[in-house]
């Protein structure tokens, strides 16, 4: 059957399947590397089993001459690996795509398609044959099945080779069988098969300004630039990495040169209460302080968060969202803690949100994050997800701003203390509803009591009505004002907050972002413009009413069963219930564009046929 | 908890320390506890040992959780910031305060429902980390505020107010501690202020987790005949098994006691204490034969007091950390934000 004409140079998707815990994922980081350094838009998902050893894992690389980094679900190529996975990963080949397998055994004729074409490369036996001892073995076959590629897809063999020898640089023998490895695979597909397929990689420029790195390790990094001092964290998946980022940065950046040691404290917390306890005990003394979790850790930190919220303490949490409820899918995305998030605790409560869509904004909403933090005095919630968490993602070059000074809000200095006549934690002395602040061992006229408990204006313990009331009230116009201050939402369309823009929106939010904007380039090729924002913060900016008022309908679209980012709008915008649809996938993979285009095609009459098939 | 204002009246013959400060001082709110509360107590010898140590009143942190007990950092000190937080979860909020500012001085107080049940798990990890605070558990056995209920430090065959008899077996936190490791362990009464009083000086001069449990019946749910953890069985069956003497920097230590009898032990402020063991064979600096030995008390049913157990050089969480001696909320911002170069050199590595 012939090859889909829709892909080709610098224009599809592979997969490779193989066995967790054998040294595939470095092979796999290789190969996504160096199709970036040839200059070629890449993205690649990591598809692993929550466990360590032994189970099927499987790694998908999209190359995109126009940039889109989206997943994509359609696979040209599926590198098998791993018997135990080979009926379904074979499944999982377009029509007319390739199958490129470990032939050492025999493939049973019953997984056999006629309509792909299967490449074997005895990939074991070769290894057996040039290395010696197991483990070498196991991981050579990795870097064969690299090398084969490096045949089959055309790959740039000068920088598949500088990238191993950058990488054991250190480690001199490794690089020779390495290299070994590399040039069997590459040898024996050149000889064996029309080199290169029709799917192939030419050298580009378009990812000079770009860098390659996951959203967790530029969070940890955003961290260490806010100026956090204090990380507090149990480990969960798939937030363990940003605390590493920060440790390693911090290692890098913040060991004092006279003394050898550390401006930084990192606890590892017995758990996630803990954690939540000892951010708040750092904030109240006045450090940026932070801690990285998951849904499950949000949920157990809700009593502590509501302390902050209450008791006005700055903190900053990073949920990288996993698939729920319960313990859920450990190992697939989400963006279920939407709803959670934004309203953590018991009582009143409202919280402050931010949703970075990659890397990139997950450094910078890090640092945002903290300034909100201290400005509001309130926690803050930084709400990725495991895709933009844990995968490598290519973004532009991250940028700072030596300028910057952290926005410590309205902290009273011992001066200020001195001179003053009073101080009470809670009097709103600005009309802004952001009270003074004090901490503690500063001056003796700044003590008062921090408590849960109710209290009024000037910090007292009370059971009064009005004076609690007074209070929480105070509380609620104090988060709602944060609405024109969390980063404003990104609106793509002519006019589309205002009069006279185009009838039909989209909302999204997150990691979503990649594949609506695909989607929506697609329609705009088929002459369909629809316009599109996306939230990036909560409260929501007015610039998120403006869009909902000037659409008759809206398509909102989001990675959780319970539609809840269309709820959050719905409960704090003014917009009419009927004006919002919701697009949801919620099975744990990242969005692609036909989760959208086949959401969209079942309510909007206008498109045309064929939208919102299998892309 | 309530609130009532005290008066600011002072007797001119106060006695004032080197600070200038009279008790009244390091004095807080009215209390609001029962009449008779041996909390009360407790708060009055927190306040003679802060008084007695010059303690710069607004250099103390007081944390507590919730409960009875907790409420009781409001009637010490008003110059100093206070904690009161959430059930159980005290020790976190002052681990991570004092990893922000180790230079103040932390002072928590706690119950027995509050770190024996809710929050064993952060006492626990409190005293792993080797926190530098002084810990007070204010133990009565039961749940005051909830009105009765039998708490994890019940003894077995006590009796409740209303005439339960507790079956199951308590949480030695003296015994949780030592096992733990803590480098300080001491156990007190509230109403032998005489004890405690220098017990407590010692704690707050000790660096790590100096933890004290402080029997500190209620007087209303659990002071009656029958109740383990009454002023009466208390005073009855306490068995002091070290005096603790607690002599600041630069005070001569004189020799009160028989030689062979009193052991000094040089505290890491520069300060001493002076233990008088009371039982001939005890030897409060190892682990191993406390443990055995006040487990023979225990088991007579006597409630063994006095500071038993100090390890001095144990490292505390900074030193496990590595941290700068500066308090990190004083390391300003540049030395933290490595800036543009720092960035680009960073993503060089990200190609």
């Amino acid at each position: 059957m012939a090859h889909d004409s829709r892909y080709g140079v610098n224009e599809f998707a592979f997969k490779v399947a193989t066995v967790n815990g054998t040294g595939s994922a470095s092979a796999n980081g290789l190969l996504l590397q160096a199709l970036f350094r040839m200059g070629i838009p890449v993205s690649g998902k990591n598809v692993f089993p929550s466990n360590i050893q032994g189970l099927p894992t499987w790694y998908e690389i999209r190359v995109n001459k126009d940039g889109y980094t989206a997943r994509s679900p359609d696979f040209q190529l599926v590198v098998a690996m791993n018997p135990q996975s080979y009926e379904r990963d074979i499944e999982e080949v377009v029509s007319g795509g390739w199958v490129l397998y470990d032939s050492t055994r025999a493939l049973d004729d019953r997984l056999r398609r006629e309509d792909v074409t299967f490449l074997g490369a005895p990939l074991a036996r070769m290894c057996v044959e040039n290395f010696e001892g197991s483990r070498t073995r196991i991981l050579m076959k990795n870097i064969m099945y690299v090398g084969a590629l490096v045949g089959l897809l055309d790959i740039d063999m000068d920088v598949v080779r500088g990238m191993l020898q950058e990488k054991f640089s250190a480690k001199p023998h490794l690089i020779d069988a390495n290299l070994k490895a590399i040039e069997l695979g590459h040898r024996y597909a050149l000889e064996h098969y029309d080199c290169p397929l029709p799917i192939r990689l030419e050298s580009m420029d378009a990812t000079r300004d770009c860098v390659m790195v996951t959203g967790n390790v530029a969070a940890g990094l955003g961290c260490v630039y806010a100026g956090a001092t204090v990380g507090a964290w149990y480990p969960i998946t798939p937030s363990t990495s940003l605390m590493d980022g920060f440790t390693e940065f911090c290692h890098r950046f913040r060991i004092d040169p006279e003394t050898g040691k550390k401006n930084f404290c990192i606890i590892q917390a017995e758990d996630e209460l803990a954690a939540a306890g000892m951010v708040i005990g750092a904030s109240w003394m006045g450090a940026r302080s932070f801690t990285p979790t998951s849904g499950p850790g949000i949920s157990l930190m809700s009593e502590f968060i509501g302390l902050a919220y209450y008791a006005e303490i700055p903190s900053v949490f990073f949920d990288v969202q996993r698939t729920g409820p319960s313990t859920g899918m450990p190992t697939r995305t989400q963006q279920g803690d939407l709803m959670l998030c934004a309203y953590a605790s018991h009582g009143d409560t409202k919280h402050i949100v931010l949703f970075p869509a990659d890397p990139r904004e997950c450094f910078e909403f890090a640092v945002a994050a903290f300034d909100l933090a201290e400005r509001f005095q309130t926690p803050v919630f930084v709400v990725s997800d495991l895709d933009i968490g844990m995968n490598d993602w290519m973004i532009p070059r991250l940028e700072w701003d030596d300028a910057y000074v952290p926005d410590r809000g309205k902290v009273l200095s011992a001066e200020d203390l001195e001179k003053a006549e009073s101080f009470y934690r809670y009097l709103d002395v600005d009309g802004d509803h952001v009270p003074y602040r004090t901490l503690p061992g500063v001056h003796p006229k700044g003590a008062y009591f921090t408590r849960g408990s109710g209290h009024d204006k000037y910090g007292r313990y009370t059971e009064g009505s009005d004076e609690y009331i007074e209070v929480v009230d105070r509380l609620l116009e104090k988060i709602e004002s944060a609405g024109d201050h969390v980063p404003a939402p990104e609106v793509f369309g002519e006019g589309a907050t205002e009069e006279g823009g185009a009838s039909y929106g989209m909302i999204s939010i997150g990691g979503c972002h990649w594949a609506v904007l695909e989607a929506r380039d697609d329609l705009a090729a088929r002459g369909i413009e629809i316009d599109y924002l996306r939230v990036r913060g909560f409260p929501f900016n007015r610039t998120v009413e403006d869009f909902l008022e000037h659409h008759d309908r809206i398509f909102v679209i989001e990675q959780n069963r319970d539609e809840q980012l269309r709820k959050l709008l719905l409960m704090e915008t003014s917009c009419p219930k009927h004006k919002l649809t919701s697009i949801t996938y919620y099975g744990g993979q990242p969005l692609s564009k036909g989760h959208v285009l086949g959401g969209l095609a079942e309510h909007i009459e206008i498109l045309p046929a064929g939208v919102g098939g299998p892309t | 908890m309530s609130y009532i204002t005290k008066p600011t009246a002072r007797h001119p013959a106060m006695r004032v320390n080197k600070l200038g400060l009279t008790p009244r001082d390091y004095e807080g709110a009215m209390s609001t506890l029962c009449a008779g509360c041996g909390h009360d107590s407790v708060t009055a010898a927190l306040i003679q040992a802060f008084f007695e140590l010059d303690v710069e009143p607004h250099r103390v942190a007081k944390l507590s959780g919730i409960g009875c007990s907790s409420k009781t950092p409001t009637y010490f000190i008003s110059e100093a910031h206070g904690f009161n937080s959430v059930h159980g979860r005290m020790p976190s909020i002052a681990a991570g305060a004092n990893a922000a500012n180790r230079d103040l001085l932390y002072v928590g107080i706690s119950g027995d429902g509050d770190s024996l049940s809710i929050g064993l798990g952060q006492f626990c990890h409190a005293i792993r980390r080797n926190v530098n605070m002084l810990y007070v558990l204010e133990n009565n056995g039961v749940y005051g505020l909830t009105k009765g209920q039998f708490s994890a430090s019940a003894d077995v065959g006590t009796k409740s107010k209303k005439g339960e008899v507790n079956q199951q077996g308590p949480i030695d936190a003296v015994n949780v501690a030592l096992t733990l490791g803590a480098t300080f362990v001491a156990r007190s009464f509230s109403g032998d202020k005489a004890q405690l009083v220098p017990i407590l000086k010692a704690g707050l001069r000790h660096r790590g987790f100096a933890f004290i449990d402080v029997i500190s019946p209620c007087v209303t749910f659990n002071d009656h005949v029958g109740s383990t953890k009454s002023y009466a069985h208390t005073r009855t069956h306490m068995h002091e098994v070290i005096e603790t003497d607690f002599v600041p920097i630069r005070t001569e230590i004189e020799a009160e006691y028989a030689e062979g009898s009193v052991r000094a032990v040089k505290m890491h402020d520069g300060s001493t204490l002076q233990l008088r063991k009371v039982a001939e064979d005890y030897d409060p600096t190892d682990r191993a034969a406390v443990i055995d030995y006040l487990g023979g008390v225990v088991r007579r049913g006597e409630v063994p007091t006095g500071l038993l157990y100090l390890a001095e050089a144990g490292a505390d969480m900074h030193e496990f950390s590595e941290t700068v001696d500066q308090p990190l909320v004083e390391v300003p911002y540049d030395k933290l934000c490595p800036g543009s170069a720092g960035l680009e050199a960073v993503q060089k590595e990200w190609w």
